[in-house]
């Protein structure tokens, strides 16, 4: 292209976690230029419930990821208008002694790991959920999760990139990378070539292919979701709610279908029900059976559900990666190229936690976290 | 006798095989629900089911299409406001 | 006794009861198919043969349609009929299809080997200032009201929008006593048989094109022409008259509507400066020619098309098959080309699902000739009754463009202005146009015209439905059970041979 000046960085991706990078990047004074082949957030961003969660993660890199980005959504916030950032809470709900045990031992170990969580008895649960199905166990409530409308964040943000000198090209595709030796120079489209000084690849389920083209493999796949929405209602649902065993499914490598119940209510009106979870390519047809459990699942935390109407369904496609830890900074193989993806159903959360860690590696600034738990080599 | 239902405490006369909205249209009263957001009166619009405008509680279950929903003798027809589901908000 | 709204015994299920679905269910069980018809609405006839719910008011003294009768004499007598019972998705399944259903039976599952897909159309709306204001209505809507209810919903009513459908709506009021306060046709319909010489090919049908096909079309339109004229006719001897080239552009009123605001228009739907004026009226009846619901089609990943009049239709061969082997679509779904095309299409599509399941069918040269001649006219009436772009100038920035979510048009503007949407869908997930109770099916055309600046958009990045219509999650969750329906309500199917009584 000869009309502009090359850029420091081009993001690969629109979606909520390029959009971060994107704005981090831009607050440091780089020439960022976005591309994405679809429209601003049309991926997995779009699709998603905007979840900014602690409650869900286990001690470990995410978890510090998670709480690092979570600092970051809360100044995000403040700062752009119209995100719909609601510091909502989590509440964890068990249906069993067994559950209750399991659950009361990972909040025990999140407090250890500096997350609020706090314990609720059966009688409890009443006062923080009133319509909360009467006969389950216990839970944990835990402050600190909150949410965000993702795609309002993800164009917001890449708006105030705009601002900020940087430019999004929704619409134009990448089809091959710039090589100069082992290092990657720019992208290629059909447009012609964009030079720049790093690529960012955060193509979300896509990434993988983004990889190939720098002969870097990495293996992101898509994980099926179906979302069930109902008629709209005034508030019923005051947290994100999940039952215990929501941690074992997004952790199992299991590639069939699993569901778990996940409830909340939206500012607009309809209550979110998921979740589910299968590898099952980019098969878009609705699953029946799907639908029905989920459904199911709501009915049994919340049974005043059962007289209240879907009147949509929808699926997305989380960029699943296989250790369940998200894929962040400098590719050593292939010197210029950065990842930021693989954050599975997790994006939204981790996003703004990303973007800054991108924007310090692009430029070799010492990074918020210890890198090397997301290190893009590590796949066998 | 004309049959009729109960619409907020009045009888509307109906005849046989006409819609609920259809019966109150014909007894002049073209607005039974307000909006969530804005609170702005609505009735029936596309008149066939498409549309959802024409919202209305019928024996207590909210969000009835009035347009497609027949009219039945004593049926108890209330108003709508909002999402019609004020009884179990929290 | 009533059986359960869910079997597995038959071959062929028909999803819409119109001159389509009739047909095509008529077709295929004349074929030696085992058929269930699924229809939404109370009584065989879907929006165009509207039956009356009063038994004996057939006040408007036409004879009762002779395909009408033949057809539900047909449907009734050897076709299984579910009224009331919508279908809200369809799933591939071992060796066919499974559809699922709710109504007041209750969730009910059909197994068959092949589905057609008949499921008609609903008035496409553009958005104006005041079309939220009670007392505004579709044209459809007055129509249903009219024909199915026997109510005239107002004193003064104005008609609207733009479309041969406009007329008989009109011609309705008049035989109800109740001549429109003005009939106001955007486009300049007397175009037509220019429109149809100018450019008379329809390419993908080329092949079938003969001089029969040629005395088809000149007898269709000469029938159209006849009804037009005759429709004009009465208005006339009623004191109206059809504006050509006149819009209303707003609605006035706080809570119902009192006025509208109507205008000239220019080449482009610009309004042709001083020349609006206010109509009193206590009702409006508008449309802008009819949106096809394709939602059971796309869901089952059928390939689609954008018809002449910018609706996403179904893409369809000689035989009415889809790009989904065993799905065949009939009527509406296809582009709109009113009812006498649907039930061609239908029978067409009767009898190609039951040639895929192996039964002996003849094919007609008439019909075929029928069906080219009804498209090549079908698409010369798109040609003369187009959307033009001068209507998002009616728009102020607090008028609601998505009545659901009350979504104005400035918000919707400001999505695609400051936050870089270029598709309706990324303008939905933006501002909620097209989430609420209608699932997008009244803004949905205007909102692509909005972001694509005048252009068709992305009309398939928001035409699927995963549920093509709202279930409760009780029901979801149960699945299919016994039929709940008492004995005697109006849910029983009536099985062939079955008398319906009344």
């Amino acid at each position: 292209m000869t009309t502009s000046s090359p850029a420091d960085v081009i993001v690969i991706g629109a979606g909520v976690v390029g959009a971060a990078c994107a704005w981090q990047l831009a607050r440091l004074g780089l020439a960022v230029t976005v591309v994405d082949r679809g429209p601003i957030a049309g991926g997995t961003t779009g699709a998603g419930e905007g979840n900014l969660l602690v409650s869900d993660k286990l001690p470990g890199p995410e978890l510090e990821l998670a709480k690092l980005s979570l600092r970051h959504w809360q100044r995000i916030g403040e700062t752009l208008p119209d995100i719909e950032y609601d510091r909502k809470g989590g509440v964890v709900v068990a249906d069993s002694e067994r559950a209750l045990a399991g659950l009361t031992r990972t909040a025990a170990a999140q407090r250890d790991a500096g997350v609020r969580a706090e314990p609720l008895t059966a009688d409890e649960l009443a006062g923080h959920e009133p319509h909360l199905a009467p006969d389950l166990t216990g839970g944990v409530y835990y402050p600190d999760d909150a949410q965000v409308q993702p795609m309002l964040a993800a164009a917001r943000l890449i708006a105030a990139a705009a601002e900020l000198g940087a430019r999004t090209r929704p619409g134009l595709e990448v089809t091959g990378l710039l090589r100069s030796g082992d290092r990657v120079t720019g992208v290629r489209t059909r447009i012609g070539d964009l030079p720049s000084g790093a690529v960012v690849n955060a193509a979300g389920t896509w990434a993988g292919e983004v990889a190939d083209m720098a002969a870097v493999p990495l293996p992101i796949e898509p994980r099926r979701g179906f979302v069930l929405v109902t008629e709209p209602l005034p508030r019923v649902v005051r947290h994100k709610v999940y039952a215990a065993d929501y941690v074992a499914g997004v952790e199992t490598d299991d590639a069939t279908l699993q569901t778990s119940p996940v409830v909340e209510g939206t500012a607009a009106g309809p209550v979110l029900i998921g979740s589910s979870r299968e590898r099952v390519g980019y098969d878009r047809t609705i699953s029946v059976q799907v639908l029905r459990r989920l459904a199911a699942h709501a009915i049994r935390l919340f049974p005043v559900l059962a007289g209240v109407a879907a009147i949509r369904a929808y699926r997305g496609f989380r960029p699943y990666s296989p250790d369940h830890l998200p894929v962040i900074g400098p590719d050593p193989r292939a010197p210029g190229l950065l990842h930021a993806c693989g954050h599975e159903g997790a994006g939204i959360g981790l996003a703004a936690g990303t973007g800054r860690l991108i924007a310090q590696s692009v430029t070799d600034a010492e990074p918020d976290l210890d890198l090397r738990p997301f290190r893009p080599d590590r796949f066998g | 006798m004309t049959a009729t239902f109960d619409f907020d405490g009045r009888p509307v006369p109906f005849r046989a095989g006409q819609s609920i909205g259809a019966a109150l249209i014909a007894a002049g009263v073209l607005s039974w629900r307000s909006t969530r957001v804005r609170g702005r009166p609505r009735g029936v619009f596309c008149g066939i089911g498409v549309c959802f405008d024409c919202l209305i509680i019928v024996d207590g279950r909210p969000n009835v299409r009035a347009c497609l929903e027949p009219a039945k003798e004593r049926l108890d027809v209330r108003r709508q406001d909002g999402s019609g589901h004020a009884e179990i908000t929290v | 006794m009533p059986r359960s709204p869910s079997d597995s015994v038959h071959d062929v299920a028909v999803v819409g009861g119109g001159p389509a679905g009739l047909a095509a269910a008529s077709a295929a069980a004349a074929a030696g198919c085992r058929v269930v018809l699924l229809d939404a609405g109370a009584a065989p006839g879907g929006q165009f043969w509207r039956q009356s719910s009063d038994a004996d008011a057939h006040r408007d003294g036409l004879p009762r349609d002779r395909t009408y009768a033949r057809l539900c004499t047909a449907v009734r007598s050897v076709v299984t009929y579910h009224p009331r019972r919508t279908v809200w998705t369809i799933v591939v399944a071992a060796g066919g299809f499974t559809l699922h259903t709710t109504g007041a039976g209750g969730e009910g599952v059909f197994r068959v080997a092949a589905v057609v897909l008949a499921t008609g159309a609903f008035d496409r709306q553009l958005p104006f200032p005041g079309w939220d204001l009670p007392g505004v209505f579709t044209a459809g809507g007055v129509q249903a009201l009219l024909k199915e209810h026997g109510v005239v919903p107002g004193r003064r009513i104005v008609v609207a929008g733009t479309g041969p459908f406009l007329l008989p709506v009109a011609v309705g009021l008049v035989t109800a006593g109740a001549p429109p306060a003005g009939v106001f046709e955007a486009n300049r319909p007397g175009r037509w048989p220019l429109e149809l010489l100018s450019r008379p090919g329809m390419p993908s049908l080329r092949h079938m094109h003969t001089d029969g096909d040629a005395r088809d079309l000149a007898g269709c339109v000469a029938a159209r022409a006849a009804e037009a004229a005759r429709y004009v006719g009465t208005l006339a001897r009623h004191g109206v008259r059809v504006r050509a080239r006149h819009a209303v552009i707003a609605a006035h009123g706080t809570d119902r509507v009192r006025a509208v605001t109507v205008a000239r228009l220019g080449e482009q739907w610009t309004v042709v400066p001083g020349s609006a004026r206010t109509v009193e009226c206590d009702t409006v009846a508008v449309g802008w020619g009819f949106t096809p619901q394709v939602e059971l089609a796309t869901g089952l990943g059928a390939a689609t098309r954008l018809d002449a009049d910018g609706s996403l239709v179904v893409t369809v061969d000689r035989r009415q098959r889809t790009s989904v082997p065993g799905v065949f679509t009939a009527g509406e779904i296809n582009g709109v080309g009113g009812a006498e095309l649907g039930v061609v299409e239908g029978e067409i599509a009767g009898r190609a699902a039951a040639a895929e399941l192996g039964r002996a069918v003849s094919w007609p040269d008439a019909l075929l000739r029928r069906r080219y001649a009804l498209l090549t006219f079908a698409r010369a009436v798109h040609r003369v009754y187009p959307v033009r772009n001068g209507w998002r100038n009616w728009l102020r920035p607090d008028t609601v463009v998505c009545r659901c979510e009350e979504v104005t048009a400035a918000e919707a503007a400001a999505a695609v202005d400051e936050l870089g949407a270029r598709d309706e869908r990324s303008v939905k997930l933006l501002t909620r146009t097209g989430m609420g109770w209608c699932q997008g099916r009244m803004c949905g055309f205007a909102v692509g015209r909005l972001v694509a600046d005048g252009a068709p958009g992305n009309p398939r990045s928001v035409a699927e439905r995963p549920l093509a219509t709202p279930v409760r999650l009780g029901e979801l969750a149960n699945g299919p059970g016994p039929a709940a329906a008492a004995p005697g309500s109006a849910d029983d199917p009536a099985e062939p041979g079955q008398k319906e009584a009344g």
